[in-house]
């Protein structure tokens, strides 16, 4: 039987980045993440792998370019404010076709905000984040056990479709202790095929360029519409989602993250009140789980999104369900986290007297 | 016929699009010669800045990377560290390396981080059309300081060597010129120090070369050269700021 140990979520995506066989790190320090690069510190150095305290996140992301572009796998994490500097180095990353694994454990925003969790970077990491038209994979986890998983999935995306890959984690599932099971055998990065786009020196063939501009009239744009058919084929193909208790659901919580796991909770106390609550929670956060909705949309007559913001995916739901059902809101922004039995109470205000 | 001069191998057999009497010309024809001296270019990955010698990219024969503006010694340690064994040269201008990009190069230096830097201070902001650098001399002109740089308003140009001598971690560096042939000769001698140092895995060189650029200068070729011998050697000394190999022997 695999390996299962007691860890903290952050310490569990350490161990999930390194099972992945990446061994290049990079980053600043920021609360809620902090026990990452600590913890890496001293992993990296037990594996042979290269750890670099930045001077700033925007070193950290121009890092993991050299690093990703050299043809490794590479990784940063930071939170919120970081993940902003960061965003001109991921368009870039983006325009150059070059996969590499950001995490961004979330804290409340706008500005420095505060160090609680948050889910208020939902449009940045959904919408691209940075300047031109392009879109990053975002996995959003809601367990340690998911946060050891997810760096392996997310590298594998991002190296099948040369972008780069987010996963959004939050500050209670970076500091909350779970059971980890190390459900898979750890990638040795030595059998890892070096890319067709690496920088490791023209011995033997052509010189290689890795770049995001061209000046050449009409040239950016043919490489743009290739881009568009690569997220198109990656909207269709890459969906996930977990559906718990829909089939009879008169209601259904869409949530991701922490404020799945609080939904599920609220989703029981509503069952054993005897409401017809189910739980949608989408795992990529882009590509959106579209299909999955617009496939609910058609039994279910409520929806109601839960998120620790202002109601940032609910457009999102709105889009995917073409506005045919009864959408509501409950969002807790600047880091409040929400309780079971407030969503439980949302869920009695729409349903009351309907069971 | 016997052929006695021709294009280094360093370079491709692409036109480059620089100014008559620009120095990027200079330059990149030593750094292409210096490829294939020293052995190095399929080993190499160069690093081509935002400005002017963006296209870089294309004129190195080598593997290439155009990151954001500044942020090249970044992207060259993110390089190196992945591949120890490739030899890594951030090319940058006055703009990308003193402007936007001082952190990233202070704390490469201060890392001494084993990559070559080849620094081409012109003065001036030249791609996007002759704006003040934090290199323009004072008293000089330029689109964003019309009547001349006011020291009181606009503050002091930067000593890239001079500031980044201040740091114990760099191995190299030194200040040239390619303003003409003895001091063209000296800056190959400084790249080859620059790039044998990283062989050698000694760690950070940076080589700054007064450069000339003509169109936003306001002057001709020749004026120019004898402007950076006359007016920009007096405020940018020439010479060695930090000579790890020398305080060694």
């Amino acid at each position: 039987m695999a390996e299962k140990r007691l860890m903290y979520g952050n310490h569990a995506i350490v161990e999930g980045v390194l099972a992945a066989g990446c061994r290049f790190f990079a980053g600043y320090p920021i609360t809620p993440q902090n026990e990452i690069p600590e913890y890496m510190s001293i992993r990296m150095n037990e594996v042979g792998g290269v750890f670099i305290q930045t001077e700033s996140e925007i070193a950290a992301i121009n890092m993991l370019f050299g690093a990703a572009a050299a043809g490794k796998r590479a990784m940063t994490s930071s939170s919120s404010p970081g993940i902003s500097l960061m965003q001109e180095g991921i368009s870039y990353i983006a325009g150059a076709d070059i996969p590499v694994l950001v995490v961004n454990v979330i804290r409340g925003g706008p500005g420095l905000g505060n160090i609680a969790p948050a889910q208020s970077d939902y449009y940045q990491a959904t919408r691209g984040g940075g300047h031109g038209d392009y879109f990053t994979i975002t996995l959003a986890p809601n367990s340690a056990q998911e946060l050891f998983e997810f760096p392996k999935l997310a590298f594998e995306l991002a190296e099948k479709y040369r972008n780069p890959a987010l996963i959004l984690a939050d500050g209670l599932l970076g500091q909350m202790m779970e059971p980890v099971e190390f459900s898979y055998d750890p990638v040795d990065p030595t059998t890892l095929p070096e890319p067709s786009y690496a920088l490791s020196g023209c011995q033997g063939r052509d010189r290689r360029v890795v770049r995001s501009y061209d000046l050449k009239p009409g040239k950016l744009e043919e490489w743009n519409w290739r881009r568009h058919a690569k997220y198109q084929h990656i909207m269709e193909k890459e969906q996930r989602a977990q559906a718990a208790d829909c089939d009879d659901a008169e209601l259904v919580i869409v949530a991701y993250g922490t404020s799945a796991r609080v939904s599920s909770a609220a989703a029981r106390m509503a069952r054993e009140k005897g409401y017809k609550v189910g739980l949608l929670r989408p795992i990529t956060l882009w590509p959106f789980p579209k299909n999955a909705l617009a496939e609910l949309s058609n039994k279910v007559e409520y929806f109601l999104v839960v998120e620790m913001n202002l109601g940032q995916m609910v457009e999102d739901v709105k889009l995917a369900t073409e506005c045919k059902n009864k959408i509501h809101f409950h969002g807790r922004p600047g880091g409040g986290v929400p309780t079971p039995h407030e969503i439980y109470e949302k869920i009695e205000t729409i349903l009351g007297g309907s069971s | 016929m016997k052929q006695i001069f021709g294009r280094p191998a360093g370079l491709t057999d692409v036109l480059q699009r620089y100014c008559p009497g620009c120095g990027h010309g200079i330059v990149h024809r030593i750094i292409g010669e210096l490829l294939v001296k020293l052995g190095i270019r399929e080993r190499a990955v160069g690093i081509a800045p935002v400005g002017c010698s963006v296209f870089a990219d294309e004129y190195f024969n080598c593997d290439m990377i155009q990151p954001p503006h500044g942020r090249g010694p970044a992207v060259s340690t993110g390089i190196k560290r992945s591949r120890p064994d490739c030899i890594v040269f951030s090319y940058q201008g006055d703009g990308d390396l003193a402007a936007i990009g001082t952190a990233e190069i202070i704390h490469a230096a201060s890392r001494n981080e084993n990559i070559t830097v080849i620094f081409i201070n012109n003065a001036i902001f030249g791609m996007t059309g002759g704006q003040m650098a934090p290199t323009t001399l004072p008293g000089m002109k330029s689109t964003t300081s019309v009547q001349g740089r006011n020291i009181k308003k606009q503050g002091y140009p930067i000593k890239v060597c001079e500031l980044l001598a201040g740091l114990d971690g760099p191995y190299y560096l030194v200040r040239t010129s390619v303003h003409d042939p003895k001091n063209i000769i000296k800056t190959e001698k400084a790249l080859k120090n620059a790039f044998g140092n990283q062989i050698a895995k000694n760690g950070f060189s940076l080589v700054e070369i007064l450069s000339m650029c003509p169109t936003n200068w306001g002057m001709t070729p020749v004026q120019s050269k004898r402007w950076i011998g006359d007016t920009m050697m007096k405020y940018f000394p020439l010479g060695e700021y930090r000579n790890r190999a020398k305080e060694e022997k």
